[in-house]
Formats: structure tokens, sequence, C-alpha cells
């Protein structure tokens, strides 16, 4: 199996699945309460005008992170 | 009993299991919430039967445009502009009619005070200073109001308003803000008091600070009457049509002017006072709901008018009282107004105001829409309103009183940038608990004030320009 | 000289009406205590408004509902005061605001509590529900915003779900007035005629299992255990923070000394 990639990588129309969170903190806790946990499958939705934050479809929810923050979540490469 | 044991036995056994909780290579902590989503994704799929799975609505089309590159910016601005537009415009009528009915009231009480002989100063204050400050705010600050109000809920309601926050969150992160500061902003924009309150929904102590502590320079509603008047020298239609959409675009503008300040300002305490690094941003976009837009309206005019009554009556018309006095009570030949402003003169010219603004927005600290009309009964040597139709006509009053380019100028900086109302201070002081903070929430914006103000009046006077 | 003897069961309606006391709330006479609680936007506002006819601003934005509103309503000659808790994503959460709602949750000791989901988006809105539903069986899950379910397609077998869960599910769709008459009795019934639910447990997987197994026996131990569920309390050593597990001794604490406050002023007598 490929090694996963950051979730910032993913672009705007793809899906994919978390593979594990790199994510400390508070920031940990709020990801994992939002339904984002290994084996999800989330899919970009867009960015904000500037690039940032990112918009993924969750478990029929949307949610933004920034990118910094998405690039510590691990998902499979498709 | 227990509660004496230095160590409890419960905290005891959580620091015991601290390796059974990290045993694995994923702390169990996510095992138990994995397990937890396991489970309602297996139960989703049992009884949610999706009739058409890859349904795309037209909802996330809108979406599309809403936070794209080309569309995103300039539809807020648009939707901005619209709103103020639509309250000022729809204002108008409302405003007449208002001050129309309550002014006629003030003659019946004015005739009332006749029959019973009663002295004039007593009419003075009670009806010329408190009833009329009272009708003449009512009548021009409950229109707008109850117009704004229900827009913006209407925003709120729809779910367009973290669209808002999800396109600025880059320029809060550039600042070291959170991007949920942009709603508080919004907040702000009805009452910076709720603004102040809204600031809860920001996690980190310190980006809440910079959220609290910037609030004010977003232009509250109490202070659009003040825009709004001063914006009308600027005007020279006499279309009332076009008359709304200059005074409309003047306030985006001062606006947009606010909201840049409070960037700058946010930016500045990043990395001074309140320095520290940035939170993460987690936002939920919920899909755009059509609002109950009878039921808005129903229930926000109700809210606006009871708050705006209540407000008039608490602050406004004893304001209006006292005001009266100070205007016709005389030390020498000079009313004590006069004289207060006299004092005040030169500190105001130096920053391109008058002794007379400058003190209306002093007595104007326990609420920002009592500033025009005390203003105004200064001005007028008799201390007591005439009749204004509409805000549009305060302009002759104050072309009379010496008002320049400069002065108007200023006098709207000075409005956007100032102390905040002595409720917005008092929200500072419940949600920080300290005096210390308070006292920053109310120094920062008059610091910036008085310093803005000062170098455009210098340099103004400096190139002869007034 | 008389001597009171104790009635068990009124120490315990005291003890209740205290726990509440902390959360600042005042229930006048036979007034049954609902909590509401939800995700943020899920119309718990809404569903709210509906029940107590308070003219409450519902926003469509997370996070909004910042203060625990109260409101009252009746219901075939009884009283209910429904709190509505701050929107929460989860018990665990962290900011002051989700803390008040799980505080409120599980020691305020609710008469029952109503936990709002979203329709349109039932597998993250479980998780919560699933959370209150460990700590306590009065539980009523109200599926709100049926309408909008019904817009995007979607249809849901509310029996299943029922059957499943363990505990009752009532679909609603707030802003039309849909389902609230069915909600209001299911609280009734909970809450007065006092029926009991059996809500569901969540299956956990084998390593959680496991070490669940490897706590109890101290957790028994404890006096915690005669107080508060075991299990829940393992699931929380595993998962929780530090000042948590101080919140969950500290009320404990609380809750043991008054039970033993009021022994003394009812003067318990065993005869």
């Amino acid at each position: 199996m490929r090694s996963p990639v950051p979730l910032s990588t993913l672009k705007p129309g793809e899906k994919s699945n978390v593979v594990h969170l790199d994510v400390k903190g508070l920031l940990r806790r709020r990801i994992l309460d939002l339904g984002i946990v290994p084996g999800t499958i989330l899919t970009c939705i867009g960015k904000a005008p500037a690039g940032d934050p990112i918009a993924y479809l969750v478990r029929d929810t949307v949610i933004a992170l920034r990118s910094e923050d998405a690039s510590l979540i691990y998902i499979s490469q498709s | 009993m227990s509660t004496l044991n230095p160590m409890n036995p419960l905290l005891k056994i959580y620091f015991d299991t601290e390796s059974i909780r990290l045993s694995s290579g994923t702390p169990i902590a996510d095992r138990v919430v994995t397990d937890i989503f396991n489970y309602t994704e297996q139960l989703a799929k049992q009884v949610v039967f999706r009739e058409d799975p890859l349904q795309v609505s037209w909802k996330d089309k809108i979406d599309k445009i809403v936070i794209s590159r080309v569309f995103g910016y300039p539809l807020m601005l648009l939707l901005l502009g619209a709103v103020f537009w639509l309250t000022i415009a729809g204002a108008n009528v409302p405003s007449k009619m208002l001050a129309s009915v309550l002014f006629a009231f003030q003659d019946l009480l004015t005739h009332w005070f006749q029959l019973v002989q009663a002295p004039a100063w007593l009419h003075g204050v009670l009806v010329l200073g408190m009833y009329r400050t009272l009708a003449w705010v009512t009548a021009v600050m409950l229109p707008p109001m109850a117009i704004f109000f229900p827009l913006f809920t209407l925003l709120e309601d729809l779910g367009y308003l973290p669209r808002v926050a999800f396109n600025l969150d880059n320029m809060f992160k550039k600042a070291n803000a959170c991007g949920k500061q942009c709603l508080t902003m919004c907040m702000g924009f009805g009452c910076n008091a709720a603004g102040i309150v809204s600031t809860r929904i920001i996690d980190s102590p310190r980006e809440r600070l910079v959220a609290i502590l910037t609030n004010n320079f977003v232009p509250c509603n109490g202070r659009f009457p003040t825009l709004i008047a001063i914006s009308s020298i600027f005007m020279t239609s006499t279309l009332a049509f076009s008359q709304s959409l200059l005074a409309a675009g003047m306030i985006t503008l001062l606006v947009l002017l606010g909201v840049a300040i409070t960037f700058a300002v946010s930016w500045a305490l990043s990395k001074t006072i309140l320095r520290g690094e940035p939170s993460s941003l987690v936002l939920e976009l919920p899909p755009y709901r059509r609002p109950k837009v009878g039921a808005v309206f129903y229930r926000s005019i109700i809210d606006r008018t009871v708050f705006v009554l209540r407000r008039a009556i608490v602050i406004a018309a004893p304001a209006g009282a006292l005001t009266w006095i100070l205007a016709n009570v005389y030390i020498g030949d000079v009313s004590v107004i006069a004289y207060i402003a006299g004092v005040l003169d030169p500190l105001a010219k130096a920053i391109g105001l008058d002794g007379f603004i400058l003190m209306a927005f002093i007595l104007g600290l326990p609420a920002n829409e009592i500033v025009v009309p005390i203003l105004l009964m200064s001005y007028l040597a008799t201390g007591q309103l005439t009749e204004f139709e509409s805000l549009f006509e305060l302009k002759k009053v104050l072309l009379a009183n010496g008002w320049t380019w400069l002065t108007a100028f200023n006098t709207m900086l000075f409005a956007l940038l100032h102390w905040p109302c002595a409720t917005t201070l008092l929200s500072m002081f419940k949600e920080t608990g300290s005096k210390k903070w308070t006292f920053m929430g109310f120094i920062i914006p008059t610091a910036l004030a008085f310093t803005v103000c000062f170098i455009i009046a210098q340099v103004a006077y400096l190139l002869g320009l007034a | 000289m008389k001597i009171k003897i104790g009635d068990r069961s009124n120490a315990l309606k005291d003890h209740g009406r205290i726990m509440r006391e902390h959360f600042g709330i005042r229930t006048t006479g036979e007034q049954y205590v609902i909590a509401l609680a939800g995700n943020p936007n899920v119309g718990k506002s809404t569903v709210f408004n509906a029940l107590t006819g308070l003219h409450q601003h519902t926003g469509n934005w997370p996070g909004k509902t910042v203060d625990n509103a109260q409101g009252t309503y009746s219901y075939r000659n009884k009283s209910f005061l429904l709190i509505d808790l701050p929107g929460t994503y989860s018990l665990l959460a962290h900011s002051v605001e989700e803390e008040i709602a799980r505080d409120f949750i599980c020691f305020g000791q609710p008469d029952a509590t109503i936990v709002v989901l979203d329709a349109t988006s039932l597998e993250r809105n479980l998780n919560l529900a699933l959370q209150v539903m460990e700590i306590s069986s009065n539980v009523i899950i109200c599926v709100n915003l049926i309408d909008e379910a019904r817009k995007k397609k979607l249809s849901i077998n509310f029996n299943e779900l029922q059957k499943e869960l363990g505990v009752p599910v009532v679909p609603t769709a707030a802003r039309n007035g849909e389902g609230l008459q069915e909600l209001q009795d299911a609280v009734y019934t909970m809450a007065v005629e006092k029926k009991k639910a059996w809500p569901k447990q969540v299956p956990y997987s084998e390593e959680v299992e496991q070490a669940i197994c490897a706590l109890l026996p101290k957790i028994e131990e404890l006096d915690l255990a005669r107080v508060v569920n075991p299990k829940w309390l393992a699931l929380r050593l595993l998962d929780s923070d530090v000042s948590f597990i101080e919140t969950i001794s500290r009320y404990a604490a609380t809750q043991k000394q008054k039970t033993v406050e009021l022994q003394h002023q009812w003067g318990e007598l065993t005869l």
C-alpha cells in the first residue's frame, strides 16, 4: 500500500479515506468529534477565494479547515 | 471524608491507567470515538434510504459562486451595500411618519402644560428636553433598526454568514486572529454590546480578547444616524432615491474602513500585548435553508421596538432633560453647554472638530444614538430640537454652525473610531472579568480616534485645505 | 418529642433540586426539568421556541446559542421547564459553553433529556445521542428537519431506529410545527409517567472492551461507583482529560455530601 498523503493535497471534487491523524491537542478532539476518524471518507468541496480554508464533505456535513491543519490529517492515495 | 485526601481515588486510577490509554499505536481515546462512529455509520445505512445517491442540489451550485475566486468578494460587498441601502431608504418614510405623530403629541403636551399653568422651566425640562429627545430618537432609530435587524437575521437564518467567515478567514489568519471574529464583527453591526457577547464562539481566550477589543470599530445601529446625518453634507442630490444610495455608499465605505482598521489593530495586538499563535479554525458550513421571512420580521420588529423604546426612555430621555438644563442654565451670559464647549474647543479644533461636537460625543457615552440630538440641541441656542423631517435636513443647521468638509469628515471618523458606549463597556467587563482589559477596550479606540483625526486635521490645516 | 422519620423519596427529590440549583435552575412546585441538547445547527432553538413560545432568535450559525435559555410549557396540566443547552458536537469537548451542556446532562439530573438530531446528517448527529444514552436512560431522540430530509429525497425508517436505539424516537419539523405534539407526549410519558427506556449501548471494539474490563475492578472499589455508572466511568477514564475527571470527582463528592446532609436533616431512622 502506498504511503498516506496529507488531506491538503486533495483537490476539489476528489475523495479519499482517512488513514491516521497527526493533529494534536484541542484540534484533535474537535476533528474526532466531527466524525473525522480513521476510515472516514472525505470529499473536497472547494477552496475559499484566497485558496484557504478548504471545505470538506464529512458524513453529510460540510466542515472547513485551514490547509495547515488539513495537512496533519493523512489520507490514502486514490 | 474523602474530600480531605490529597489525591482523590478516581484521579489516582486515572494516572495509573496512563499506560492503558496510550498502549497501542493510536490512543485509545480515538478508538472509543471511532467505535461510536462505526456504529452510527452502520445504523444510518440501516435506517436511511437515499432515493438519489448522487444528487447535487442547486444549493451546492450556489456555494460554488459564493466562495468562488471571481464572485466571492464582490458578492459580499454587494450584499453589505444592499443591506445598508434597504435600511436607509426603507426607514425614510416610517421615520417621517413616526416623527409627525410623536411631535404632534408634543404639541398636545405643551397645551396641557399651558392649561395647568406649569412654569416654563418645567415645560422645558420635561417636554422640550426629555420628551422631545425621546421622540426624536425613537423616530430616527426605530425604523432603521426594525429593518436592519430582520435583514441581518435573514442572512443568518439563510446560512450565509458562515460563508463570509470562510471567505475572510485567510485575512484574519494573517492578523493572527480567528476567522470567527468575522461573525462577531457582523453581530457588532447591530449592537456592539451584542457583538462582545457573541465572542464566546471563539474558543481561544487570546483571540477572544482580540475580537472584544476590536469590536468597536464596526459601527453599530446607534451610530448610523450620526453617520447618515453627516454624510448628508456631501449630498447634492434632491432625489430621495439617490440620496439614499449615496448615504448607503458612504456608510459602506466607512464600514469597510472600520473592517480594515479591525484587521490592522488585530494584527498590532497580536504582535504586542496579545502575542500568541493563531489557533485552528474548524467551521461548519450548514446547508442553505429558506428562512421564514414573515416570522423573522414579526419577531424582529417586536424585539427592536421594545429595545429602542426602552433605551429611549432610560437613556435618551434623561440625557435630553440634562442637555436642556445645561443649555438653559447660564453662567454669566453663556449657557453651561456653550461654556463647556468653549473649554473643549481648542482640543476639538486640533482634531478637526469643534467644542460642541466633542462635548456631544462625551455626553453620548451612555448611548451612541443621543450624540446627534445633543449636538443639535446645543447648536440651536434655544436648546431645543426644531422640526426635522429627516436626517437629510440637518445639513442646514450644521452648515450654519461653521461645518466644513474637514469637520464632516473628521466627525465621521471620530464616530467610527471613538470609545465604546457604556453598555458595551459593561459587556466587556462582564465577558473579560477584568478592569484592565475593559480599560484597554476604552483607551485603544479613543487613542486611535484622537490620533487619526489629529493627523488629518493638521495636514489639512498645513496644506491650507481647511 | 416527635422524631421525624425520613422519607427516602423526598430526600432524593430535594437532592435533585439542589443539584439543579448548582446550574442556576429554579423549579416552581411540581415542575419537570427537561434538558434540550443537540449538535449546533440542528434547529434546537426552533424546537425550543415552538414548545415554549418564547420569542428567541434562531440563527443558522454554528455556535450561536451561547446562553442557557429556559422556558416553560404546560401539557396535560403538568408544567415543564425546558433548558436549551448550548449546541455541542460531543460531551467530551472543551469550550466553556460545551462544558456547561456536558455538566448539566451528566450531573443536573433532568427528568428527561431530548437530543435533537438533524435528519439530513444522522450519522454525525447520532454520536452525541449515543453519548447521552450512556449516561442516562431518560433520553428522547428528536429527529428534526424532516422537511429538509424530504426535499433531499431521504426517507428514514423511524420505527426501525427506535427499535434499534431502545429509546423513544420522534420525527419533527419544528419550523412547521410537525411532530411537536408527539414530542410533548413522549416527554410526558417519560417524565411524568416515568416509563422506562432501555437505551442501546454502543458495541465497542475488542481493544476498548478489554481496557474497560481491566479498569472495572478498581472502579468498583470506589464510593463513586454507587453514584455514577461504572462502565461509563471506565470509558471516561480512557478518553477524557484530567479536568473532566476532576469535575466528575467534584460533583460526585458534592452529591455524596448532600446526601449525608439530607440524611441528617430528615433524621433517617431505620426501623
